[in-house]
């Protein structure tokens, strides 16, 4: 047998004072990796397949168990760390793309955390919103850009298709297939209750979830699956996917064995064929093209939808947000490098596209600039992690802001970053029904209400500090905002003063 | 109904073409594009020359072109009927996934792009002419028949045919020679249980652009299929 090189990333600690023997944790790791030894009549663990989910450290009956870091180590190398010498293992041993899942882990700056937000002080006294009323209701889509009157003098109110949602926040766009039926349940049902909106990803609608149609945003991709008339009348708005921040410039690529039953069914592709997703859309190759796909789905369902077009944040983000603000397009959603993936190549994910704040804050400015920002509405995502990420993102210039990782996370999801596996424990990013079965979309929901709902108090919190009373009075005020730790280039581009300035 | 599009725009003339009913004559048509965009039991006859995205999501309508179409014919097309009496652009049928597409002429590059099926949703594109590079690339399902009828001399497809291929069925009639087709594929003699499969599409063609049946069925017919619907399996490691 071939030597493995492979060390593992993690350690079982069993306190045998503790466990019982009562399996418990065997039955809950898909991966495999606690077992029962007859002989010695106790449970062992091969750490070689443990991938840190926490399952089983939180369902053990006696918290008999922990996971921890791996200390056996390479002799320590500045430049060539652990993760590089594994991956050269793992490429060696196998010929492969690396393939991974969440968002970018590396330790790239994260903007939101360099920035700071005001506060009203003596002349400018800041609102209770416990005692004073707060508005957080957003509208997405075009804006008029003045009053219009009609030919009798009465005001023209008519407006193009617009999203109505209670707070700045929608979850972003994860397909069935990429994520359970359970976990899709969940996130519906709580955007109905919170008023906001879903985001089928690239993988159709189930049909059990039309129901759901008017906290539905569908979308529609390179790949076209699961698109149809019907399917893009179900839902209160359509995003076209050009890229997503993960994996900017690539497709994407749902293997065979994961298009089975209801998946299937959905995507409307044959049980066990690859879903493949291009890199391009293969009838845009411009700015007047996106603008034929663009008129195409308001034709198809009558001009009663907003059309979102969603592209990665990369270098020329803001020319290319000024093109798609001209194409017809209602909303721009932006995603950033540390957006999350259900699987995308390790180098294109910890490599390609730029972050998310400064995506946003030029592009808000290109808009501004050329007198265009009120043909659309920003929405931006990519490691929106808190309600104050989302108040700073506002006060940059954005809309709205979509959320993924931090959705999932409020589900159950521990971040362990093995989604592309389909063994997901905690029953989110995998379609085996035993695994599933374990996302109790009830609770599901309720878990997500919550988060959200406590994000709310917290936006009003910040903004009642600030002595803004509504969300549309901060959006694109970067007077609010202040930067620590950064370069004159950086606060430059984010259109932000230094602290203390 | 009949609908003079001579100066119309798209919108207005989408507008009326919703309200027609079941039966409509477009005269004068003159490159309006998203015509019958996801139109369902309609049948639509369109004399002049359509623009880009004929078609597209159609969910059953019938429509019939007395000239040339442009590109993005039957763009993710669901079900329903179109032949055109004429040529027709770049990327026909993309990501079709139902229905027929009867092009009597040439077909311009990228047709059948990620067609796809779906149990009784089989797509079916006919190009009675020849067709431009990158024939049914990224094809997933349905079939895509070329009859190189009245090719002059030319190649009866362009360059990288079947690229991506995972998944259909592409059929050329009369020599395939010095067409390189991808590794992932296979390409053999027509069976006569693919001749019977072709025959009622031929049929249709023939009666909608009276050709003689028997002549086209007395040919040779190459098939081409993909050896893989996994074509990228193996090549990644989880990390």
């Amino acid at each position: 047998m071939a030597i493995n090189y492979i060390l593992p990333d993690f350690e079982v600690i069993r306190d045998y004072n503790r466990c019982i023997n009562c399996h418990v944790c065997e039955r809950q790791c898909s991966n495999e990796v606690h077992s029962f030894d007859e002989k010695g009549n106790l449970m062992i663990s091969d750490e070689s397949k443990c991938v840190n989910c926490s399952r089983c450290v939180s369902l053990c009956p006696t918290h008999a168990l922990k996971i921890v870091k791996n200390e056996a180590c390479f002799r320590e190398n500045a430049n060539w760390q652990r993760d590089t010498i594994l991956e050269i293992y793992k490429q060696a041993g196998s010929g492969g793309v690396l393939l991974s899942s969440m968002g970018n882990p590396k330790p790239l700056p994260v903007y939101w955390d360099k920035i700071l937000i005001n506060a009203s002080q003596v002349t400018n006294p800041p609102i209770d919103p416990l005692r004073e009323p707060m508005e957080t209701k957003v509208f997405l889509g075009q804006k008029p850009n003045m009053v219009t009157r009609r030919e009798d003098g009465s005001l023209n109110t008519s407006l193009t298709p617009q999203l109505e949602l209670s707070m700045p926040v929608l979850f972003s766009a994860m397909s069935y297939g990429s994520i359970s039926y359970n976990a899709h349940e969940s996130l519906a049902r709580a955007a109905q209750e919170l008023g906001i909106y879903y985001n089928t990803g690239e993988g159709g609608l189930h049909e059990d979830f039309y129901c759901y149609g008017k906290n539905t945003i569908v979308q529609v991709a390179s790949g076209r699956f699961g698109v149809h008339e019907e399917f893009l009348n179900a839902g209160a708005a359509i995003e076209i996917k050009m890229g997503q921040g993960a994996k900017p410039g690539i497709g994407g690529h749902l293997p065979g064995t994961k298009i089975v039953g209801d998946v299937s069914k959905t995507r409307m592709i044959p049980e066990g064929s690859d879903a493949i997703s291009p890199a391009p859309h293969h009838d845009i190759y411009s700015i007047e093209d996106l603008r034929q796909l663009v008129y195409s789905l308001k034709e198809a369902t009558q001009y009663k939808k907003p059309i979102i077009v969603k592209v990665a944040a990369v270098h020329n983000i803001a020319a290319i947000a000024s093109g798609i603000a001209r194409s017809g397009a209602d909303i721009i959603a932006i995603d950033g490098f540390r957006g999350g993936t259900g699987a995308a190549p390790t180098r294109i994910r910890d490599n390609v596209g730029i972050p998310i704040e400064l995506a946003l804050a030029s592009v808000d400015q290109r808009l501004r600039d050329e007198g265009i920002r009120n043909n659309v509405s920003l929405i931006v995502g990519g490691s929106i992690r808190s309600a104050a990420d989302v108040v700073k993102a506002i006060a940059l210039g954005a809309d709205a802001c979509f959320i993924a990782t931090s959705a999932l996370l409020a589900l159950g999801c521990h971040l362990c970053r093995s989604c592309q596996s389909g063994k997901c424990n905690w029953g989110i990013a995998t379609q085996r029904p035993e695994l599933v079965k374990r996302l109790n979309p009830d609770i599901g929901k309720e878990r997500l209400v919550n988060l959200l709902t406590a994000w709310r108090h917290e936006i009003k919190e910040l903004m009642g500090g600030m002595g803004v009373n509504s969300i549309e009075a901060l959006r694109g005020n970067r007077l609010m905002l202040r930067g620590v730790n950064m370069t004159e280039k950086e606060l430059e581009i984010l259109g932000i003063s230094h602290a203390g300035e | 109904m009949v609908i003079d599009a001579k100066d119309m725009s798209f919108t207005t003339l989408n507008e009326q073409l919703r309200s027609a009913g079941e039966e409509c004559e477009i005269n004068g048509c003159i490159g309006q594009r998203f015509i019958a965009a996801g139109n369902g039991t309609q049948t639509i006859t369109i004399n002049g020359v359509p623009g880009n995205a004929l078609g597209a999501y159609l969910t059953g309508a019938k429509i019939i072109v007395n000239g040339n179409a442009q590109d993005a014919v039957g763009d993710t097309m669901n079900s329903g009927t179109i032949t055109i009496h004429g040529n027709i652009g770049d990327a026909a049928g993309y990501a079709m996934r139902g229905g027929q597409i009867y092009i009597k002429g040439n077909a311009g590059y990228r047709a059948g792009i990620h067609m796809k099926a779906y149990k009784e949703k089989y797509p079916v594109i006919v190009i009675g002419g020849r067709a431009g590079n990158f024939l049914g690339e990224y094809q997933a399902g349905g079939l895509i028949v070329v009859l190189g009828l009245n090719t002059d001399g030319k190649p009866i497809v362009g360059g990288f045919p079947c690229t991506g291929m995972h998944g259909g069925k592409m059929v050329l009639r009369g020599s395939v020679e010095g067409i390189h087709f991808p590794h992932q594929t296979n390409a053999r003699k027509a069976t006569p249980e693919d001749l019977a499969e072709l025959r009622p599409y031929l049929q249709t063609y023939c009666s909608s652009f009276d050709y003689p049946l028997e002549e086209l069925l007395n040919s040779e017919f190459t098939v081409i299929t993909p050896n893989s619907k996994n074509p990228y399996k193996q090549m990644y490691v989880a990390n």
